[in-house]
C-alpha cells in the first residue's frame, strides 16, 4: 500500500519562507517546516493561525505568494491537488469533500483516475480490504449522506491509504472520534509511519499530540512561534507558544442548580427515516433548568436522529415532547424556537450557516423569530449593528459583519453560531459537538458561555464525543447507542469505564461494577 | 494554456459574463449573417440599431418587455429560492385565454370595473395554473421542471382549441379567432397612435416590489437562504412548502398578467399564435440579469430587441423570422459558456521545457 519511491530522501517535505497574504490579513508570514519520513508531525495553532492555509498550500489547493516547497529532496511546484496525490500525498479535511447523494465507492471512485480503480466491484473489495486491514469499518454500499460526521472521516480516510501514499495530512482527525476509535486511529497512523508514510496532523488537543507526535510546529498569527519534541515539553509549555503568554484557560465550569423540568421526552420512538438511519427506541430524557446534561456515544448511534427531533424537523412515531410542560410534540421548528428552544447542529456550515452569505445575514438565521417587525420586514442597520456587538462579545476573528460566514475559520464560525443562539436567551439550548475542530482558548470561551448560560437556568443538552468536555461541563451524564439511552447519572458517580460500556450499549452498568467487586 | 477552478467564484466576472456573452453573441452574429450572403455590419446594424432608431420603434420596443419584464419579475424570485418554474409560457397562455374569454362575456358591459375585473381574471388563471405544479410539488414532491413544462403544452392545445372551438368568432370567415374585444376591456394606451400601455408601469412598480421584497423582507431572506441551503432553512424552520406556494403563485400571477398584456394589450383577441415564447425568453432574461431585479430590466431590453430585430431583418433582408430565436440561444449559450469563468479562470502558462526553472522539479542543492 506505501510505496518506497521517497524512501531514500532526508526530507519527506521541507518549506522554506512560505509566505501567502489574503486581503487583510498574512495567513502564512515566511513558514519553515520540515517532515522527515516515517515522522508523524503536529502542526498546532490557535484557528486562524494559518494552520489550514498552510496544509492547502502543501497540497496544492492554494499557490503561495512567494517561497519554496520542498518534496523528497526535490524543490517541486504543486500544481493543484491532483499533482499533490500523484506525488504521493493524501488529505482529509476538516471540512469532509464529499457527495452526499452517492455511496461511499462511488465518492472514492470519483477521486480517484478510472485506470486507478478498475471497476466498481474491484473498488469495493479493496475498500473493505483496507478498511479491515486498518480497523475503520465503513460500509461501500451505503450513501454518504447517512452516515454520521465520525464515519464520514473514516471514508475521507480510508480514501487516502487507497493511493500509494507519503504523506498524509489530516486536519484536526481525532475530534469526531470516541476514545476507542482515537486509539484505533493512533495504531492506524503508527503503522502507516512505520511504513514509511509522514503523517502532517493538526490537532488541539494537546495531549494527544505529546503522546503521538514525533515533532510538533507551533504557529501562532501566521508565523512559526516554535517547534519541539512534543514528549519532551509539556502542555504549558505548547500551550504558550500557540498562545502566547496572556492566555487564561478557566478550568473549573462550577455545578448546575437544577430547577424545573424544561424540555421532557417521554417514551419517544422513530422508525428509520432512510434506509441506514437510526431508529430511536423509547426515549425518555428531561433536561432541567439550570442543567447541563451530557449524552456520549460513537458518532452515528442516533446523535443526528435526536437532535433532529428535538429540533423539530422529525416527527416522533411514538411519545410525547413537552417544553415548559407544554405539549409540543406536534408542532414543528419555528414553534419550537417561539417557546424558546435553541439548537446548534455539528453541521455548521451545511446547517448552522450559509457560506455566501454574510455574517449578517447568517445570524439571522435563526434570530428571524425575534428580529424582523410585525410586517416581516428587515431593517439592516439594526441587525448589522447586533451582529458586530456579537463579533466583539464573542471574540470571533472577523474583519466585520459583511464576512462571509465560509471565509471564517471552523473555531470562529463555532464561536459565532454559539453566540448567536446564547444572545436569544433560549430556555433550552440543545448542542451538538460543540467544540468539534475548536481550538483550546475559544473551546474554553464556549465553555464558559455555556456554564454562564447555565447559571442564568437555561436547561442545557450536549451531545460530545469529546470525554473531558463531559465531565468538564455535565451535571448529568450518560450515553446513546444503536438509538438507545442509557440512564443519566450524576458525572461523579460515573466512572470513565461505566461511560465506556454504556456507549458501547451496555446499560447495566451499576449492577456490572458490583458483580465484579464482589469477585 | 489551462483551466484551473476559483478559489472563490469571481464577483468581477459574474456581471462581466453577460456582456462577455453579448460580444460574442454578436461576433457570431455577424458570421451568421456573412455567410447568409448578407453584409454583416450593416445586418447588425439592421437588427439591433435600425428597430429603435425611431420614436414609434422604441414604443415597440416596450410593447415587446411589457410582457417579458412581467414573466421575469415573477421568475427572479422564484430562481432565487431555486424553484425552476420553466412554465411562464403556460401561464402566461392561461392567463391570456381567462382573460380573454372573460374579455369576450363582457363585451356588452360598460363601467370602471370591467377592466380590473379582466386584470384579475387574468392573473388569477395565471396563478391557478402555477398552482397545479406547487400541488404536485408540495404534496407529491414531483419535479416542477418537468411539470411546469408539461403544464405548458397543455395550456397551449386548451387555447388552440377554444379558440377553434367555443370562442371562435361567428363573424370570423372560420379562422381560428376570436371576437376582437370591446375597448372598455383593452389596457388603456400611454399616448397617441403608440401601443404600449399601462401594462408597462405595473411591471416596472412589480419590479421595485421584487427588489424590496428580496432585500428588506423576512419573505425574501427566507427566499435567498432557500435557494442556497435547503437543508439550513429546514433547520431555521422556514416553511418550505410554504415558500413554494407563494413563489410559484407569484410567478404564475406574474405571467398571467403578462398574457393580460398582451392580449388585452396590442392583439386585442385571442389568436392561435399567442404563444410567441415570452416566458421562455423571461428565462433567458433572469440568468441574464443575474437574478437581480435591475439587470433583469436590462437583459428585458435587450431580449425585447431581439423580437424586433427579427421582425425588422425579416422585412430589410430577406431573413426568416426565425433569426430571432437564433440570437436568443446563441445569448443563453454564450452567457452559460461565459458563466462557467465565474468558477474557474483560464491561466496562462509559459512552453514547457523554454525556462526549466518553472517545471514541476528540479533538483536542489542540499543545504
Amino acid at each position: 500500500m506505501v510505496s518506497f519511491m521517497g524512501a531514500t530522501a532526508s526530507r519527506r517535505l521541507e518549506l522554506v519562507g512560505i509566505t501567502k497574504a489574503y486581503p487583510g490579513c498574512i495567513a502564512n508570514d515566511r513558514v519553515e517546516m520540515t517532515v522527515k519520513p516515517g515522522e508523524i508531525h503536529a502542526l498546532v495553532g490557535e484557528n486562524g493561525a494559518g494552520k489550514s492555509t498552510l496544509m492547502k498550500i502543501i497540497y496544492g489547493v492554494v499557490k503561495p505568494d512567494a517561497g519554496q516547497l520542498i518534496w523528497n529532496d526535490r524543490e517541486t511546484l504543486i500544481e493543484g491537488p491532483a499533482h499533490a496525490r500523484r506525488l504521493g500525498m493524501g488529505m482529509v479535511f476538516q471540512h469532509f469533500s464529499l457527495f452526499q447523494t452517492l455511496t461511499v465507492t462511488e465518492n472514492i471512485a470519483l477521486y480517484l483516475p478510472r485506470q486507478e480503480y478498475g471497476s466498481l466491484r474491484r473498488l469495493r473489495d479493496r475498500i473493505l480490504s483496507v478498511g479491515e486491514a486498518y480497523g475503520l469499518d465503513i460500509n461501500p454500499d451505503r450513501h454518504v449522506h447517512t452516515l454520521s460526521v465520525g464515519e464520514q472521516q473514516r471514508v475521507e480516510i480510508v480514501r487516502c491509504l487507497l493511493q500509494e501514499i507519503q504523506l498524509l495530512i489530516l486536519d484536526e482527525p481525532t475530534a469526531v472520534l470516541t476514545p476507542g476509535e482515537v486509539t484505533h486511529l493512533v495504531k492506524v497512523l503508527k503503522q502507516l509511519a512505520s511504513e514509511g508514510c509522514s503523517i502532517l496532523f493538526i490537532s488541539h488537543k494537546l495531549e494527544e499530540v505529546r503522546t503521538l507526535c514525533d515533532r510538533a510546529t507551533i504557529l501562532r498569527g501566521g508565523r512559526v512561534t516554535g517547534s519541539c519534541t512534543p514528549a519532551e515539553t509539556t502542555s504549558e509549555q505548547i500551550s504558550r507558544m500557540m498562545l502566547g503568554d496572556d492566555l487564561h484557560i478557566e478550568k473549573s465550569m462550577g455545578v448546575g442548580a437544577p430547577g424545573d423540568d424544561s424540555l421532557s421526552l417521554e417514551g419517544v420512538s422513530v422508525s428509520p427515516g432512510g434506509a441506514f438511519a437510526i431508529a430511536l427506541h423509547s426515549i425518555d430524557l428531561t433536561l432541567r433548568a439550570g442543567e447541563i446534561t451530557g449524552i456520549a456515544g460513537v458518532a452515528g448511534n442516533g446523535q443526528d436522529e435526536l437532535v433532529d427531533l428535538i429540533n423539530g424537523e422529525l416527527a416522533p412515531d411514538a411519545g410525547k415532547l413537552l417544553l415548559d410542560g407544554r405539549d409540543m410534540t406536534a408542532e414543528g421548528v419555528l414553534a419550537r424556537r417561539r417557546a424558546g428552544l435553541a439548537t446548534v447542529h455539528a453541521d455548521r456550515l451545511g446547517r448552522g450557516s450559509i457560506g455566501a452569505m454574510s455574517l449578517t445575514e447568517n445570524r439571522l438565521l435563526t434570530a428571524y423569530v425575534t428580529d424582523s417587525d410585525a410586517h416581516g420586514f428587515l431593517h439592516w442597520r439594526p441587525l448589522t449593528e447586533r451582529t458586530r456587538e456579537l463579533i466583539q462579545n464573542y471574540q470571533v476573528k472577523a474583519s466585520g459583519p459583511d464576512d462571509t460566514a465560509a471565509s471564517l475559520s471552523g473555531g470562529n464560525l463555532q464561536k459565532f453560531i454559539i453566540g448567536r443562539e446564547i444572545a436569544q436567551a433560549p430556555k433550552v439550548l440543545v448542542c451538538f459537538y460543540p467544540t468539534w475542530g475548536v481550538d483550546v482558548g475559544s473551546a474554553n470561551r464556549i465553555h464558559v458561555e455555556l456554564a454562564r448560560l447555565r447559571d442564568e437556568g437555561t436547561a442545557i443538552l450536549i451531545l460530545t464525543e469529546d470525554l473531558d468536555e463531559l465531565y468538564l461541563l455535565c451535571d448529568r451524564v450518560g450515553a446513546i447507542c444503536g438509538g438507545q439511552l442509557s440512564p443519566l447519572k450524576p458525572g461523579h458517580e460515573v466512572s470513565m469505564e461505566t461511560l465506556g460500556q454504556w456507549m458501547a450499549g451496555t446499560f447495566s452498568a451499576p449492577q456490572t461494577q458490583g458483580v465484579q467487586n464482589a469477585h | 494554456m489551462r483551466i484551473e477552478a476559483r478559489p472563490t467564484p469571481s464577483p468581477t466576472m459574474r456581471y462581466l459574463s453577460p456582456l462577455l456573452a453579448l460580444g460574442l453573441t454578436l461576433i457570431t452574429g455577424a458570421a451568421i449573417f456573412s455567410a447568409l450572403g448578407k453584409a454583416p455590419l450593416a445586418s447588425l446594424h439592421a437588427f439591433f440599431i435600425e428597430p429603435v432608431s425611431t420614436v414609434y420603434g422604441l414604443s415597440e420596443l416596450f410593447v415587446k418587455v411589457t410582457p417579458l419584464l412581467l414573466c421575469a419579475t415573477g421568475l427572479t424570485l422564484c430562481f432565487r429560492a431555486k424553484v425552476w418554474n420553466i412554465g411562464a409560457e403556460g401561464q402566461f397562455v392561461f392567463g391570456a385565454l381567462i382573460a380573454g374569454a372573460v374579455s369576450l362575456q363582457l363585451a356588452d358591459h360598460q363601467g370602471f370595473w370591467v377592466l380590473p375585473v379582466v386584470i384579475a381574471s387574468g392573473v388569477l388563471a395565471g396563478m391557478a395554473w402555477a398552482g397545479i405544479a406547487a400541488l404536485l410539488l408540495t404534496r407529491f414532491r414531483a419535479h416542477e421542471i418537468l411539470t411546469t413544462i408539461m403544464l405548458n403544452y397543455i395550456a397551449i392545445q386548451l387555447l388552440l382549441w377554444s379558440v377553434h372551438g367555443p370562442l371562435k368568432s361567428p363573424s370570423g370567415y372560420n379562422f381560428p379567432e376570436s371576437e376582437l374585444f370591446s375597448p372598455q376591456t383593452l389596457l388603456p394606451t400611454l399616448w397617441g397612435q403608440y401601443r404600449v400601455t399601462i401594462a408597462i408601469f405595473i411591471a416596472l412598480l412589480m419590479l421595485a416590489v421584487v427588489w424590496t421584497v428580496l432585500n428588506r423582507t423576512l419573505l425574501g431572506y427566507q427566499t435567498r437562504v432557500m435557494g442556497e441551503n435547503r437543508q439550513a432553512a429546514r433547520f431555521a424552520g422556514f416553511n418550505g412548502n410554504r415558500l413554494i406556494w407563494v413563489l410559484l403563485l407569484f410567478s404564475g400571477g406574474m405571467a398571467g398578467m403578462a398574457g393580460v398584456s398582451e392580449v388585452n394589450g396590442p392583439v386585442g383577441q385571442l389568436t392561435t399564435n399567442l404563444a410567441l415564447g415570452y416566458g421562455y425568453t423571461a428565462i433567458i432574461i433572469v440568468f441574464m440579469g443575474r437574478m437581480h431585479p435591475l439587470g433583469v430590466l436590462l437583459a428585458s431590453l435587450l431580449l425585447g430587441l431581439t423580437y424586433l430585430g427579427g421582425e425588422n431583418a425579416q422585412m430589410t433582408l430577406g431573413l426568416p423570422k426565425s433569426i430571432t430565436g437564433v440570437f436568443q440561444g446563441l445569448l443563453l449559450f454564450f452567457l452559460l459558456a461565459c458563466d462557467f469563468l465565474i468558477s474557474h479562470r483560464i491561466v496562462l502558462t509559459p512552453m514547457r521545457g523554454h525556462r526549466p526553472s518553472n517545471t514541476s522539479t528540479r533538483e536542489v542543492t542540499s543545504s
